[in-house]
């Protein structure tokens, strides 16, 4: 499964790996890594150190997860990106929407 | 015979050829669903036969057993590869026979369905194909009434690039210089191609009223992130050129570099440091400028992404290091745009490998060469408001955060022909109007514009003072009387500031224009001087009064 998502043990904490090419062939998988999850979660982390390859359609999925979570009093971090990955997230100024670690 | 009543007693109608010719002829005029064939046959064997039939058949699968007595595996196989799609070995079997019929028949029926839906995808990527020429041949009536083919503009984007979602477009101000815009819309196909057109509508409608790139780009981030779904935006940059004072303002936000190439050889980026439109609340978007100063044949460069991320047989990409290089090696920025095309087609070893990318280089016209034609425009309502007065001030935080020349000017508009001067009539607002801002309001000095350096300490400090605007005020009175074949505008601009000493003024200015010709700066009120029919400065400077008259072109 290229997408994989867990509870951390306090349950409040939705982690979600994405492996290999994060794009719009993910798409369904990402989705339903956050929407079919129950337990009050408030804060997410999108595990990205097995991503090799993120385009914009991905953008367009953290922004639907950002949407889900709250919107501006959403709580992400976006953790483990190789150097690839970072850079397309900081061409879009990502960083000013998610912590990006 | 046997075999004849065995398929008629399972129910098939049988039509029979005794030799090979025979059978191509009764196929073609029978058009069967399965053909049994005899491998030895007089008259054009089995073989032989099969090819013909296979031929004729086409595309249609039509199921073709070999009856052979052969046992031979090398014969077996040369049925078969005549097209045979299964062989029968004599003596029959009635129950094998009817197995194999059935087997094919599935075959059959299945490639028939198949074949069905390749027609279907295949007729309806026709009149997908159909459907995007009409909408382009509409998007293109929208978005191209810019100036894309100004002399000093190139750029490269394919005909269906809208259906890439990229957009580009490109407008003169009314006051002269140009405003550009490159979009890059996330997605592909119809759902990419529709927030074109509305981005379209409010980029010439507003440059044609005369706002400048911030709110242009604050307007388009509104619609699109209210007509978008959450996760669909735009990556854009848009640049705004200011002939008069070679300037150019810059704002990139998720697009790559785009890229300042001086005549002295400097290489310029100007990277995205913004969130891409359409993404954040309106409430909390803001479009700060870059603001550059350039000389005449200085280029600028947009891209998308499609030029680093084309990929070449190995599928390594070109990458940005890829594009810096090119710029790098230049002699001229001039040669940027056909060196950089030239390198992807290379690059990608293929030339529509361009299909996905877009280019545009603009280059910084002479400061003084005449303004480019404005266009054709549109004849004003023969009636409207002729004689008035108005008076508008704007006070305190307004100051820094609204333009009031685009509704001066549109107030100025409805005055029947005047729209015919629409490019002067900004020129005399926004001069009156930044020379009151900046050296009146703000007190900046025009002298520190005189060095690169000083120029953009310039910039940081009118940022730093329009937060404190405490009491200030710039107030513009308009009036308008017509005469017998057009009218006379008087322009009373008045601010709050501590005024200068414009006598002197003048004069530094026309010291400084026969001095080296690197003048960066304190033209603006020469220029409302050649422009206006009368010109006065009262008071300490604070207080500019300018009398326009204009005439209607006479063979109307």
């Amino acid at each position: 499964m290229p997408i994989e998502a867990h509870h951390t043990d306090d349950g409040e904490t939705l982690v979600i790996r994405v492996e290999g090419r994060f794009d719009f062939s993910t798409h369904q998988a990402f989705r339903d890594a956050y929407e079919q999850t129950d337990g009050p979660v408030t804060r997410y982390v999108v595990d990205l150190s097995d991503t090799t390859y993120l385009d914009s359609s991905a953008l367009g999925m953290l922004l639907l997860l950002r949407d889900h979570a709250g919107g501006d009093s959403a709580r992400i971090s976006i953790e483990n990106c190789n150097s690839d990955v970072r850079r397309i997230l900081s061409i879009s100024n990502f960083e000013q929407l998610f912590s990006i670690g | 015979m046997i075999l004849r009543s065995l398929l008629q007693k399972l129910g098939h109608r049988v039509f029979e050829a005794s030799n090979g010719a025979e059978a191509v002829a009764c196929f073609n005029s029978v058009n069967p669903d399965i053909v049994l064939l005899d491998a030895m046959m007089p008259a054009l064997d089995g073989i032989e036969a099969a090819r013909q039939i296979k031929a004729l058949a086409g595309e249609r699968l039509v199921p073709l057993i070999f009856l052979t007595a052969l046992s031979d595996p090398e014969a077996l196989a040369r049925c078969l590869e005549a097209g045979g799609d299964d062989f029968l070995v004599k003596p029959f079997n009635r129950v094998i026979l009817e197995a194999k019929l059935n087997a094919l028949d599935r075959m059959r029926l299945l490639h028939q369905a198949l074949s069905e839906q390749v027609d279907q995808v295949r007729h309806q990527n026709e009149q997908m194909l159909a459907e995007q020429k009409t909408a382009r041949r509409v998007f293109d009536n929208v978005a191209h009434a810019g100036c894309l083919s100004a002399p000093n503009i190139r750029y490269h984007a394919s005909p269906m690039s809208v259906f890439n979602g990229d957009v580009l477009f490109a407008a003169i101000r009314p006051g002269g210089g140009s405003l550009i815009f490159l979009g890059d819309f996330t997605g592909h196909g119809l759902p990419a191609a529709i927030g074109a057109m509305p981005v379209a509508e409010i980029f010439y409608g507003m440059v044609g009223q005369g706002f400048g790139a911030a709110d242009i780009l604050r307007e388009i981030n509104r619609k699109l992130r209210r007509i978008l779904p959450v996760g669909m935006f735009c990556c854009g940059a848009m640049i705004e050129t200011d002939s008069r004072q070679g300037l150019v303002r810059a704002w990139n936000g998720g697009l790559p570099d785009a890229w300042l190439l001086r005549t002295t050889g400097e290489r310029v980026a100007i990277p995205s440091r913004n969130l891409p439109l359409g993404v954040r609340d309106p409430e909390s978007f803001t479009a700060p400028m870059v603001v550059f100063q350039t000389t005449p044949g200085d280029h600028v460069l947009l891209m998308t992404d499609g030029f680093s991320e084309t990929p070449n047989r190995h599928g390594q990409l070109l990458g940005e290091s890829g594009v810096r290089e090119i710029l790098a090696g230049l002699d001229s920025p001039a040669g940027a745009f056909d060196a950089l095309m030239t390198r992807i087609r290379e690059f990608a070893g293929q030339p529509e490998a361009a299909d996905d990318l877009t280019l545009c280089s603009l280059e910084i016209p002479d400061m003084d060469q005449p303004r480019a034609p404005t266009g054709k425009v549109p004849d004003s309502a023969p009636a409207g408001p002729a004689d008035w007065q108005c008076v508008y001030e704007i006070r305190e935080r307004t100051l820094a955060q609204f333009n009031p020349l685009p509704l001066l000017l549109h107030i100025c508009m409805e005055v029947p022909g005047l729209r015919s001067r629409s490019g002067e009539v900004y020129t005399l607002l926004s001069e009156l109007y930044n020379n009151a801002l900046e050296h009146g309001v703000l007190a900046l000095s025009s002298d520190w514009k005189s060095s690169p350096r000083g120029f953009a300490l310039y910039y940081q400090e009118r940022q730093r003072r329009l937060s404190d605007t405490n009491g200030h005020f710039i107030r513009f009175s308009l009036s308008h009387e017509s005469r017998s074949s057009g009218g006379r505008l008087r322009i009373v601009c008045e601010d709050s500031g501590a005024g200068f000493d414009f006598t002197d003024h003048s004069d530094r200015v026309s010291k400084r224009r026969s001095g080296l010709g690197s003048y960066y700066a304190g033209r603006g009120l020469e220029l409302l001087r050649h422009m206006a029919t009368h010109f006065h400065v009262h008071g300490r400077g604070n207080h500019v009064e300018i009398v326009y008259d204009w005439e209607l072109p006479e063979d109307r």
